[in-house]
This record gives structure tokens, C-alpha cells and sequence, in this order.
């Protein structure tokens, strides 16, 4: 007990540098980690689209996606795992940490353009390094899925006119016969400049561990 | 009256100036004309002959004189005395404010609400010189007609997204910051008038409570008024503005209980208990009002489609009583009205007109800014009017006290409030919140309901001291000392639909993440309650097929409208904006043969709305109106000042245009020949875009 509690110890001061967590959140994340994996060293794709509360989210597919995206894990890999393991899983949820008071301008431009990063990555389904309109018009027909039946149209003109807005903010004076390939990084950043994603785009994690950490998991 | 008539040649402040002085003198004499016309009392049974008020031929038609001549013209004033003063005043307020505006240098300087205080400053000595004794000020007129405006119109427009996520935050500042400032000021100013030195020994320590009270509440008047000016960041500004509005749940609360006990004399441990109860009972008894009378808003709102004229009124009446309604019960009226609005808003934007939405908008801001101006001006004239006893030791104790107290609060409570947020307030943004604590017209009114005594006159002073000492002296300052710590300001953002996409993409996100993290966090409950809004509430609340329009297209929509609005405005104009980019949709559509341009499918009735709009400015029109009816709205017929050249110009600008806002081919000889190109003889071709999605 004592030699395992030890050595969890390091893996875990580890993951603290890597990822920014402290220790009480690692902890509890890895709690949740096992409810999902049943215990094992890995989870699938499979485990999380058991959760149950997942049902009802439009976009449920490219969040489950994210996790499995080697881009999303800072090591210059493309391509996606079949399964991943607990630092993986670290990796990706360390996306959402809050800024803190200590951070400073630089650390905060950095986790921006971190954060920016993730939802880049998944709009860009191809990895091109752009996000063509048939990928965004993709995003949009997903999100208005879970809406009813509008159909296609609707998400269709949404896209082209979101499209058409970062041609025109971006690179405003284009010939007629030019063609905007499709959203760079750079454009993606500049048109979602306004939302301050640093201070928007993160959740709560806990330092303490609440019931709720172990239901969400269907008992199949 | 000549010098009414406006004179180009003159500069515009000289006769702002004639108009002002003019009017200065005319008020304390129609006030004043009361006196001298006692006598014509007697002739209300007569029906006015004449309204012209001549001071000249006034003729005494009271006694019938068998020989006396037929009056030709006679002056009855008594008649119209109340609308004729009350018009007067607004007319004078309205005209300051038309003044100082026209002057820039002062304006940037100087915030509004100061320049008017001095106005009414100036008003009260001018009539007090004429030695008249008009007592103006009714706290009973300022809480039931000149403050609900503001409220209404501040809670319609309140930002939703802001305000909940900063909610825990607000509550904290609103509920706790004001006990401790009421307890901090009233505490502390009993142990300064239990000094021997000062001879205020009188003053009880409830009374010291009660005076705590009235004075400790921030006040959202005056909040609005000057942060209006300085636009900070929205964060900043929902933390003061919501404090303003929520704190008066416990305002009312403190009041009443300190005033019965004041004349009691005791408060028990079971009062206290009470207190507490009431403070619960008056709060969500007075959000329960205003949901319920915010959910008949919206359900009516739903039906009146036909009858698109009264729209308006629905939603300012139903807000009026819910306000009213909450004041029966002395429950807090305030966030009454606000809770209506905010339940209301959504729901009632779904089913009304475009037309009603303006009217509603701009109603509200005019309302709201002339109660803004009226109260000032009533509280500057107040001040000189008022009955005073001035008192050196307690007016500086209490000036230095709120001023102490609102710091130590602020710094105490972000300490405390630090620990739970994500995004921690700085210290720039605590002196912000502690600077922005300004008191206004609600502590004056507050104080003026006290019973009389030596003891109001006294606390009538010092809440005017303070009032105008923050009024005056932070007002005038917040502005250089936001600039001087360089406190981030609103982002000047237009809509934008990357941003609303994304914004919609994160919320699903985030709510996705804490699902998988397995926390039921604030996302969490978020989406629950859009879903069940979504799911029952639209449904029972929109008409039509818009309770099914999910958001991200409602939000297309408007803005796809606004742009068209924009277009047509700027075309009729005949000033030809700078068009920013040349992009169309023709850069980003893929090559290829399989490209099927994509049409905007706007639902049928906005297809409608957008048509009527381009026809009703398009089209040449020498058609007549074919009835008057004053049920009916009629569409504007075009303007007939426009030449037939010009409008065949503009019309094909128009064209060029709208290629670069509606999702619309760019090369027009590529589309099928459509049945017909002229729908209705003279429209242009831009309506064959609308034609398509039919």
C-alpha cells in the first residue's frame, strides 16, 4: 500500500508539471478515469459514449473525437488513437483550466491560442491545416442537429455567410475570380478575437471529490 | 414670439440659452399666476372659451353683469393648471439636456447628471427668490411614475449572459456589502453621537440604523447615469449595475423593520429572525410577481398578431403592474419589474413585429430618459427647497464613513468572493466597484418619507451632502481615473456570426466536458434549463413556427434583416457608404459543376417582412393611401422626391450590394430565368432574390 501510494505519488508530481493540475484534482480525475474505464488502464471510444448525460449534445461526436485527436496531446502527431490512457485523457482536459490571478499577459496569449488550438483542431477534420466550407459547413449542420428538422438549407446558408464574414474581415479585397481556400489558424484566431476564449473556455475541476463523480457511466 | 423662430445666422447655444432664460422666468410665474387667479375659480362651470393666455385681457367672467360686454377673451387657467406645469417641467428638463449637449466641451467634462442637479439647483433659488412655495417633491410621484421607467428599462435590456454567470458574485456585493455598510455606517455613527463633544446625544441607535440604511444602498439611477458615459467593461459594469438592482430587496427590508422599531423603540432576537424571513418573503415575493406577470406578457404576446398596434402596450403594462402589484404587498418592486422583463424579453422578441420591437426600444430609452432628467432637476430644486439643518460633525462623519465602509466592504467581500470565482477580480476592478458606489435620488426619497422631525432635517442634509458628493466629485472623476488605470473598456462588437456559432459551439462543448468530467457544474445546469425551455416553455409561449426556430437561426435571421434594413436605409439616402469588402460568395464556393448556389431559406413570414421592406423603399409608389384607419399600420409610400434617374442609379448600387450581404450568386446571368423578373411593376430586381425561396 505504502510503496503504490509512493509511486502513484511521482507519476502523479509528473502529470502536475505537464498539465497544470494539483494534486487533489489529478486525484480525483483519475477516480473518475477508472469509474470510466472499469478499472482498466485504458478507455475507448465505447466508454465514453456510454455516458448517459452525453445523449443530448449535438456535437457529441467531435468532443468524444478531441480526445482521441493526437493533435490535441502537444507532440506534433497526427492521427487518432484507438484507445488512451490516463495521461492522455489529462492531456486533453487540461485545455480547460482557468486562468489564475498569477498568470500573466504572455501565459494568458499562450493559453488562448492553446485553447484556439483545440477548437481548430476539431473543425479541421482532415487536418489540412485549414477549415474548408464543407468542414464548417459540417460544424453547423451539427450543431442545428439536435434542433429539429430545419434542414440542410438553413445550415448551409449559415455556413456560407459565416464563411463569407472571414473572407471579407481577413483578406478584404479579393478579385472576383480569387478563391478563399478556407480558414487559416491565423483568420480563426482573428475572427474570434472578441470572445476572450481564456477566460471563457474552461470549467470548474474540483479539489474535492463529490458523489456525482461516480454516476454518469449506464450500468450495462 | 419672434425669437422662437429659429435664426440660422445666430449660433446655436445663444438661443439654447434665449430659450432657457425664457422659460426660467415664465415657470415661477406660472406657478405664481395661481394667486391671481383665485377669481376665475368660479368659472369652471363655464366651459373655456378661449386657451389663449393673454396677461394682458384678463377679464373676470365670474359675476354675470346683465350690462356687461361678451368676453371675447378670458383667461382661465386653474383649468390646466397640473398638465400645463407638469408639461413645463419636462419641456425645461428636456431642453437643459438639449442644451448641454450642444456644448461638447462641458458634456466631456462634466457627466450629465451633475449639469442638471445644478440646473435644479438654480431652478430652486429662482423660485424660492419669487417666494414661492412649491413643494415638488413627492415621494410618492418619484416611486410610482419617474422610477419604474428606469428600472423597466434597464431590466428589458439587461444582459443576460453577463449577469448569470456573475450572479453568486453580484448577490454577495448586493445582500451582504449592504448590511455591512448599513450596519458598518449606522453602528459607528451611534458611537459618534454618544460623544459628549457633538450633542447628538439624542439620536437613537435605531435611528442611526434607519439612517444607515437609506444611506448605505447604491442606487442604479445614478449608476447608470454616469457609467452610461465612461463604457467599461461589461463585466465591471453588470457587478455595480446588479448591485444596484438587487440590493433593494434588502433596502426595503431594513427600512421597514428599523422604522417600526424606531417608534418601538426595541428589536428582540425574534424581530431579527422576522427580519430575516421578510427579507426571504420580499425577495422571491417579488421575483414571483414579476415571472408571473412576465409569462401573461408573453402569453398575450403570443395572440396579437392582428392587432400589431397595441403590442407595445402589453409589455409596458404588464410591467407596470407587476411593479405596482409587488408595492401592494410591500415586496421589493424593483426586481419585480426586473424579473418581468427579463422573463418576458425572449418570448415576447419571438412573436412581436419588428416595428413594435423599435417602438418598445425607443420607448423605453425616452422614458426612461426623461425620469433620468426629471429627477436630477427635482433633486437639485429639492435641495434648495428642502427643510435643513445643517450639522458639521454628523455630515463629514457620514461622508468619511460611506466612503471607508464601501471600501472595507468591497475589499472584504472580493477576498472572500475570490475563493469561488474562475476569473478573479483584480484590484483595478475592486477600486472600480468601490468607486462606482454612488448614491442617488432612491436615499433622498427614502429619507423624505420619514416622519418630521429635527431628526429628518438632519439626515436630510446629510444624505444630500453625500449624494452630491458622490454625484459631484467621484462622477466627475470615475471618467480620467478609468483612463489613468487604463480599466479595459466594452469592446465596440457587431454581431457577428462566427462569433454566435462559436459561442453556441462552446456552450455544448463545455457541457459535454463536464459530463464527461462527471461534475453537474453551472454548463451543466445551463443546458438542463434550455432544454426544458426549449422543449415546454417556447412552445406555450411563441406563436407560429418560430417556438421551433433554434437560436443560432433566429440569430441569423435578424441579423440577415438588420443588413437589409441597413442596405435599403443607406440607399435611400442617396450617400453611398464605403463598401469595406469586396468578397462575395463567389470567392469561397467551391469550382465545380455540382455548385448549387445555396439560397437564404428564411421562413415565410420574415421572407415577407424582408419583401415589404425592399418593396416599401423600392418601389415608386404614387398609390394613396386607401383608408385612414388608426387600427390599421399602413406601409410608407415611397417618398416621391426621388427622381427617376437617381432611383435607377441607387437601384443598381443597391444590386452591386447586395451581392455582398445576402448569400446571393454573384453573376446574375447564370441563374435560370426565373418565371417571372417583375412581380409587381417597378420593383427592382433585388426582390427576385426573395422570389427564389418560394
Amino acid at each position: 500500500m505504502g510503496a503504490t501510494q509512493t509511486r502513484s505519488e511521482h507519476k502523479y508530481q509528473d502529470l502536475v508539471e505537464k498539465t497544470g493540475f494539483s494534486l487533489e484534482q489529478i486525484t480525483n480525475l483519475h477516480k473518475r478515469f477508472q469509474h470510466l474505464s472499469g478499472n482498466e488502464e485504458t478507455i475507448s471510444k465505447e466508454s465514453l459514449e456510454s455516458i448517459p448525460a452525453l445523449a443530448n449534445n449535438p456535437i457529441k461526436k467531435q468532443i468524444i473525437g478531441a480526445f482521441f485527436d493526437k493533435r490535441n496531446q502537444h507532440q506534433d502527431e497526427a492521427g487518432s488513437f484507438e484507445e488512451i490512457g490516463f495521461e492522455q485523457f489529462l492531456m486533453v482536459m487540461s485545455h480547460f483550466r482557468p486562468p489564475s490571478l498569477k498568470t500573466t499577459e504572455e501565459e494568458k496569449e499562450a493559453m488562448r491560442k492553446e485553447k484556439l488550438r483545440f477548437l481548430f483542431n476539431m473543425h479541421d477534420t482532415d487536418n489540412d491545416g485549414t477549415i474548408t466550407l464543407a468542414e464548417y459547413r459540417t460544424v453547423v449542420e451539427e450543431l442545428l442537429s439536435k434542433s429539429g428538422a430545419i434542414g440542410q438549407e438553413a445550415a448551409k446558408a449559415i455556413a456560407d455567410a459565416a464563411m463569407l464574414e472571414v473572407a471579407s474581415t481577413n483578406v478584404p479585397h479579393m478579385a472576383p475570380d480569387e478563391f478563399y481556400e478556407g480558414i487559416t489558424f491565423e483568420h480563426f484566431e482573428q475572427i474570434l478575437k472578441g470572445l476572450e476564449m481564456e477566460s471563457r473556455m474552461h470549467i470548474r475541476f474540483l479539489d474535492m471529490d463529490t458523489t456525482t463523480m461516480r454516476c454518469g457511466k449506464s450500468k450495462s | 414670439m419672434a425669437a422662437l423662430r429659429p435664426v440660422r445666422r445666430r449660433p446655436a447655444p445663444r438661443l439654447t440659452g434665449l430659450l432657457c432664460v425664457l422659460l426660467l422666468v415664465f415657470v415661477p410665474f406660472a406657478s405664481a399666476s395661481r394667486d391671481v387667479d383665485s377669481e376665475s375659480n368660479e368659472t369652471w362651470g363655464r366651459p373655456a372659451r378661449s386657451t389663449q393666455e393673454d396677461p394682458d385681457h384678463r377679464t373676470n367672467s365670474s359675476d354675470p353683469h346683465p350690462k356687461k360686454s361678451f368676453p371675447v377673451l378670458s383667461f382661465n387657467y386653474e383649468h390646466v393648471r397640473k398638465p400645463f406645469e407638469i408639461s413645463l417641467w419636462i419641456l425645461l428638463a428636456l431642453l437643459m439636456k438639449l442644451g448641454f449637449h450642444i456644448i461638447p466641451r462641458v458634456s466631456n467634462i462634466v457627466p450629465e447628471s451633475c449639469l442638471l442637479i445644478v440646473v435644479g439647483l438654480l431652478l430652486g433659488g429662482i423660485i424660492k427668490a419669487v417666494n414661492e412655495k412649491v413643494s415638488l417633491f413627492d415621494s410618492k410621484f418619484f416611486f410610482l411614475y419617474l422610477l419604474p421607467p428606469i428600472i423597466l428599462d434597464a431590466g428589458y435590456f439587461l444582459p443576460i449572459r453577463p449577469f448569470t454567470e456573475n450572479l453568486g458574485t453580484i448577490l454577495v456585493f448586493a445582500v451582504v456589502g449592504t448590511l455591512w455598510n448599513t450596519f458598518f455606517i449606522g453602528g459607528l455613527m451611534y458611537g459618534v453621537c454618544q460623544i459628549e463633544a457633538t450633542q447628538l446625544g439624542d439620536v437613537s441607535l435605531l435611528s442611526c440604523l434607519l439612517f444607515g440604511t437609506i444611506i448605505s444602498a447604491v442606487d442604479p439611477v445614478a449608476v447608470l447615469a454616469v457609467f452610461e458615459e465612461i463604457h467599461i467593461n461589461e463585466l465591471l459594469h453588470i457587478l455595480v449595475f446588479g448591485e444596484s438592482l438587487l440590493n433593494d430587496a434588502v433596502t426595503v427590508v431594513l427600512y421597514h423593520l428599523f422604522k417600526e422599531f424606531s417608534l418601538a423603540g426595541t428589536v428582540t432576537v425574534v424581530d431579527a429572525v422576522l427580519g430575516v424571513v421578510c427579507f426571504f418573503v420580499v425577495s422571491l415575493g417579488g421575483i414571483m410577481f414579476g415571472v408571473v406577470y412576465g409569462i401573461l406578457g408573453a402569453f398575450t404576446s403570443r395572440f396579437t398578431s392582428h392587432t400589431r398596434v397595441i403590442e407595445p402596450l402589453f409589455v409596458f403594462l404588464y410591467s407596470y403592474m407587476a411593479y405596482l402589484s409587488a408595492e401592494i404587498f410591500h415586496l421589493s418592486g424593483i426586481m419585480s419589474l426586473i424579473a418581468c422583463g427579463v422573463v418576458m424579453r425572449p418570448y415576447v422578441e419571438a412573436n412581436i413585429s419588428h416595428k413594435s420591437y423599435t417602438t418598445i426600444k425607443y420607448f423605453l430609452k425616452m422614458w426612461s430618459s426623461v425620469s433620468e432628467t426629471l429627477i436630477f432637476i427635482f433633486l437639485g430644486v429639492s435641495t434648495v427647497d428642502g427643510p435643513h439643518d445643517w450639522n458639521w460633525t454628523f455630515v463629514i462623519v457620514t461622508v468619511v464613513l460611506c466612503l471607508v465602509s464601501r471600501v472595507l466592504g468591497v475589499i472584504g467581500l472580493t477576498f472572500i468572493i475570490n475563493k469561488f470565482r474562475i476569473v478573479k477580480l483584480t484590484k483595478k476592478d475592486q477600486f472600480i466597484v468601490a468607486y462606482g458606489g454612488l448614491r442617488g435620488a432612491i436615499a433622498f426619497s427614502l429619507g423624505f418619507l420619514l416622519t418630521d422631525s429635527k431628526m429628518k432635517r438632519m439626515f436630510l442634509t446629510a444624505i444630500i451632502t453625500v449624494i452630491f458628493f458622490t454625484v459631484f466629485v467621484q462622477g466627475m472623476t470615475i471618467r480620467p481615473l478609468v483612463e489613468l488605470l487604463a480599466v479595459k473598456k466594452k469592446k465596440e462588437s457587431k454581431a457577428s456570426i462566427n462569433e454566435e456559432i462559436h459561442t453556441q459551439f462552446l456552450d455544448h462543448l463545455l457541457t459535454g466536458i463536464e459530463d464527461i468530467c462527471g461534475h453537474y457544474g453551472h454548463h451543466h445546469w445551463k443546458d438542463k434549463l434550455n432544454r426544458f425551455n426549449k422543449t415546454y416553455v417556447k412552445k406555450l409561449l411563441i406563436a407560429g413556427e418560430r417556438s421551433t426556430e433554434p437560436q443560432l437561426i433566429s440569430f441569423y435571421n435578424k441579423m440577415e434583416m438588420k443588413q437589409a434594413m441597413m442596405l435599403v436605409e443607406s440607399g435611400s439616402a442617396a450617400k453611398l457608404p464605403t463598401v469595406v469588402s469586396s468578397v462575395s460568395m463567389q470567392n469561397i464556393q467551391p469550382r465545380g459543376p455540382s455548385s448549387r448556389r445555396a439560397m437564404p431559406s428564411i421562413s415565410k413570414s420574415r421572407e415577407q417582412e424582408i419583401r415589404k421592406i425592399l418593396r416599401g423603399n423600392l418601389q415608386k409608389t404614387r398609390q394613396r393611401l386607401r383608408s385612414y384607419s388608426r387600427h390599421d399600420l399602413m406601409m410608407d409610400p415611397f417618398e416621391d422626391n426621388m427622381s427617376e434617374v437617381r432611383f435607377r442609379k441607387q437601384r443598381v448600387e443597391m444590386e452591386r450590394r447586395m451581392s455582398h450581404y445576402l448569400t446571393v450568386p454573384a453573376n446574375r446571368q447564370e441563374t435560370t430565368p426565373v418565371r417571372k423578373v417583375w412581380f409587381e411593376p417597378g420593383v427592382s430586381r433585388c426582390s427576385r432574390i426573395i422570389n427564389y425561396t418560394l
